[in-house]
């Protein structure tokens, strides 16, 4: 087995802020892995350092075995944003999106030749989406939007995906139709890093589990890393509300 | 007079080619340009630098220097202040932009003042469409091509960089690069439509026909198409009425704009008010006699 993601002792600043603290993670490919850790546990700034956006203080990022710089040229990695950070009603059709995943693969001008129709076609039809292909991105459900950005990396041909909160206002059905997805893709060799609150979706979905708290607090089955405890050393309360709150 | 007439004979007049030419030029590039500004949400970013650059355009025909050079450098200038005094104190951007570009402005008006001309570099502000001479014109189709041509061509990583930078990025595209080339033809557009509305007047153009197609379409390759052609119906209705009526050409341009916008703000089948409400209630009343 090879390793996709490979983050060794990183350390990154945001002037003052420590966002993480000699991180260290292998993941290899071909697995689903859930990252879990409450708001400025270093999450978001963990996929930046991955995407190659931030350049971390010390420290190393392997993507495929390149550096962060190096897999954006050759589009690795494929990104599905939160549903806070996409405009929903900018004027592009669910196709449009799903072909800008190409542009990697395009000339100067990003003209779509017909191998880039034809991918877009595959990837759509991957996520079940073909027919809402000429929908306004906006006017999909939840699950959809989410679905349709898959499509996107998909599109990119990405090996590695990277999903920032993919069921915050997901329905139940829409989820395990996401998850369902994103086991497929796995099973084909993709290897997929899931940031997400919803703790009772991980078991289903990843193959393993990642608990962040500026520093990587335990990396193991998401059964055992989801153990109270644990979580209560992440999140600092007891988030499966068992006690008086 | 006849129909024909009625377009014809202002076009007797050498002027009025030369005005109707640099308007139509003038509102086509400002128009495609604001399709991403409007949906970037820069449109205060381009009030600012259409602004901004009149002290470059001043300082450039003081020293002899082609006016686009002025504009780009105090376009950019403009830019990097207004980022600078975001990030480094407790003020916010709109009071930041704010501060910057009236600063730049005012600094552009106290050149004007001291600055010894033949040619009335008032008209740098409120724009003079009527006296634009033929050197003036050749500089306006040159950089109207210029930045036409680049934003035609770059229209999909344009695009790209407004809806999602971060996956621009993901894919080996450079998003900084992207918005300080939008950001560069910004400047050069201030340019080209300052001959024909004025400083003054520039945001108006960049920013209205790249809304009102916004409210008109779904298809970012729509708007490309709607926003010009708008613009540029606005441009002669505009310059018409004023040779007619004889009032402020740049003026008269702008005027149009708004008027358009006003009708697709009401009238528009998908976004506009009216049949937005017509929609709602056909709903309701398909649900009530569904029940």
């Amino acid at each position: 087995m090879t390793t996709a993601i490979s983050v060794h002792d990183v350390t990154v600043h945001y002037g003052e802020v420590l966002a993480l603290d000699h991180a260290t993670l292998d993941i290899q490919a071909g697995r689903v892995c859930g990252l879990v850790g409450m708001n400025g546990s270093g999450k978001s700034t963990l996929f930046k350092t991955i995407m190659g956006l931030l350049r971390p203080d010390s420290g190393t990022v392997r993507v495929s075995g390149e550096s962060p710089a190096k897999a954006r040229k050759s589009g690795v990695v494929g990104y599905v944003p939160q549903s806070e950070d996409v405009d929903w009603a900018f004027p592009v059709t669910v196709r449009d999106v799903v072909m800008t995943g190409r542009y990697g693969h395009m000339g100067f001008t990003r003209h779509a030749r017909k191998a880039d129709h034809d991918a877009v076609d595959h990837a759509l039809e991957r996520v079940e989406l073909t027919e809402y292909a000429n929908r306004q991105i906006g006017q999909l459900s939840g699950g959809q939007k989410k679905r349709a950005f898959v499509a996107r990396g998909i599109a990119q041909g990405a090996t590695i995906l990277l999903l920032d909160e993919p069921f915050a206002g997901v329905d139940k059905r829409s989820e395990a139709t996401i998850t369902r997805l994103l086991r497929e893709l796995a099973d084909d060799g993709a290897t997929i890093l899931v940031s997400t609150h919803d703790l009772h979706a991980l078991p289903d979905l990843a193959d393993e589990a990642v608990l962040l708290m500026r520093r990587v607090l335990m990396h193991g089955d998401p059964d055992e890393v989801l153990q109270p405890d644990n979580l209560a050393l992440a999140f600092g309360l007891d988030v499966l509300n068992r006690g008086d709150n | 007079m006849n129909l024909i007439d009625f377009f014809l004979e202002p076009l007797s007049y050498d002027f009025m080619i030369r005005a109707l030419a640099t308007t139509l030029i003038a509102s086509i590039v400002c128009a495609v340009l604001s399709c991403w500004l409007v949906l970037i949400g820069w449109s205060l970013m381009g009030d600012a630098v259409s602004h901004a650059v009149l002290p470059g355009v001043v300082l450039a025909y003081i020293v002899g220097a082609p006016f686009a050079l002025g504009a780009v450098i105090f376009g950019f200038l403009a830019v990097a202040l207004i980022g600078a005094v975001r990030d480094t104190s407790r003020v916010k951007e709109d009071a930041a932009i704010g501060i910057v570009f009236t600063t730049l402005f005012a600094l552009g008006l106290v050149l004007i003042s001291v600055t010894p001309s033949q040619t009335d570099l008032n008209h740098i502000i409120f724009g003079n469409l009527l006296g634009v001479s033929w050197a003036d014109l050749t500089q306006v189709i040159i950089l109207g091509a210029i930045t036409f041509a680049i934003l035609v061509t770059k229209r999909r990583d344009f695009t790209l960089y407004a809806f999602d930078p971060t996956h621009a990025h993901a894919i080996g595209l450079n998003p900084k690069v992207l918005g300080a080339a939008l950001l560069g033809l910004l400047a050069l557009t201030a340019v080209v439509a300052l001959q024909a509305v004025g400083v003054i007047l520039v945001v108006a153009m960049l920013i209205i026909p790249g809304a009102t197609a916004y409210l008109l379409t779904d298809r970012f390759g729509r708007m490309l198409v709607i926003a010009p052609a708008i613009s540029a119906a606005c441009a002669v209705i505009g310059l018409y009425l004023s040779y007619y009526l004889d009032t402020a050409s740049g003026g008269m341009v702008v005027l149009a704009q708004g008027a358009v916008f006003a009708l697709v703000y009401l009238f528009s089948p998908r976004h506009g008010l009216i049949g937005t409400r017509v929609m709602s209630t056909r709903r309701r009343r398909a649900l009530a006699s569904a029940q």
